[in-house]
């Protein structure tokens, strides 16, 4: 069954509330949906255009308010949907993700488990223009590596746009808006830039599942992505677990096991 | 100018192993530099990675951090948490560029008051050869702090 079919049939069903896709916008563009009529499915459209991890949005209070909600979903989508489920910020039952074949053809995937066997069809790769800079960059000196970050950064006018887009980043209170004590300091001045991109990484250490948004939405094309998406590759390789990978997954940093292995301390 | 440079190095400790190390560095009359500033934290599992920056960013040219051996936790498992969270973040300032050889991580028990002034000794001549960590003092100039 085609997209529009299968989002008008849930929706008479009422089998969800609601669907979460994306429709034409301005420019040939294509933005976020929320669908809530079956008149009103007509309007959805899933192509490479659609680039957004709509992840991000089921963990909003008032898209949670709708009730069960059906996601047109990519892999990274799929993805996040199951890190958020490990995470316990979104319960099995109250999302469908409505995968879309070559075809065109809408699979749902009612369960995690259906989910997760969906996923493991597909290898996970980097885009190769991110595989090629992020080799490229572990190749330089440090010298090279601190040089291009500080040039990249000293475009960064903190617009948050990175944590807002982010699937994983949902706190309600983040450390960015704390200031009891005031960890990063608020301008975007170079120590602020730096600290505020190291603690982004850090917290998603783990628990990025390396759609990328982060880096599509910096309004300065910083490659703000590569930070998490290296952090994730550490965890990956030293602890051997990705994030997405399933609904019952620990979180790498809140977990140990006695025999890690690390080569620097002393 | 470089004969005159004096490192300073900020150690974070746990309490109850290094602290009580370095403790008995001092009661056993062992002499080791005094660039180390200590600063004594409940267990390596509370030393936030954060707090790291903030000590490049307040001027320091170097930071150890140590705390009980692995199994030795006095909060049973601190420091395997933490272990973990260094294995990370070493990784993710190697990538930002950040100098990886000015902070040293260590296990130090309360026994081991020897080799805390080993410790303090190498890191301290580390520290003096590489220099002020000139990267990092200029961030901080450029801003406002």
């Amino acid at each position: 069954m085609e997209l529009i079919e299968k989002a008008k049939q849930l929706l008479e069903t009422g089998a969800v509330k609601a669907v979460l896709g994306f429709e034409p916008g301005t420019h040939g563009g294509r933005r976020p949906a929320i669908v809530r009529r079956a008149e009103r499915a007509a309007r959805l459209v899933f192509d490479p255009g659609c680039a957004q991890n709509l992840a991000s949005y089921v963990t909003r209070k008032e898209v949670k308010r709708l009730g069960r909600l059906a996601v047109t979903a990519r892999p990274d989508t799929l993805r996040a949907l199951l890190q958020l489920m490990a995470e316990r910020q979104l319960r099995e039952e109250d999302v469908l993700a409505l995968a879309v074949d070559a075809g065109g053809q809408v699979v749902e995937l009612e369960t995690a488990q259906a989910m997760e066997e969906h996923l493991a069809l597909e290898p996970k790769e980097l885009p190769a223009r991110d595989r090629e800079l992020m080799d490229r960059l572990r190749r330089m000196t440090r010298e090279e590596r601190w040089a291009f970050w500080q040039k990249e950064l000293s475009r960064c006018v903190k617009c948050y746009a990175c944590r807002n887009s982010c699937p994983m980043c949902y706190c309600e209170h983040c450390t960015m808006d704390c200031n009891r004590p005031q960890w990063v300091p608020v301008p975007s001045h170079a120590l602020g830039n730096l600290e505020y991109h190291m603690v982004r990484a850090m917290h998603l250490a783990g628990r990025c599942v390396e759609c990328g948004d982060c880096g599509r939405a910096c309004p300065v094309g910083i490659p703000v992505h590569l930070l998490t998406f290296n952090a994730e590759e550490s965890v990956h390789a030293q602890f051997g677990q990705r994030a997405g990978a399933s609904a019952k997954l620990d979180y790498a940093l809140s977990t140990f096991r006695p025999d890690d292995k690390e080569t620097f301390i002393r | 100018m470089t004969d005159t440079f004096e490192p300073k190095i900020t150690a974070f400790v746990c309490n109850w192993c290094t602290y009580a190390g370095a403790d008995l560095t001092g009661t056993s009359r062992i002499k080791y530099p005094a660039n180390v500033r200590v600063l004594r934290l409940p267990c390596t599992g509370r030393i936030d990675f954060m707090l790291l920056a903030k000590a490049f960013a307040r001027g320091a040219d170097g930071i150890i951090i140590s705390g009980c051996h692995p199994n030795d936790c006095h909060y049973t498992s601190g420091n395997y948490h933490a272990r973990r969270r260094w294995m990370i973040y070493r990784d993710l300032m190697d990538f930002m560029g950040i100098d990886t050889n000015r902070i040293t991580f260590s296990w130090v028990s309360a026994a081991e008051g020897a080799k805390w002034a080993e410790l303090v000794n190498e890191v301290t001549a580390g520290i003096r050869a590489l220099g002020p960590y000139a990267e990092y003092k200029e961030l901080v100039h450029a801003g406002v702090e």
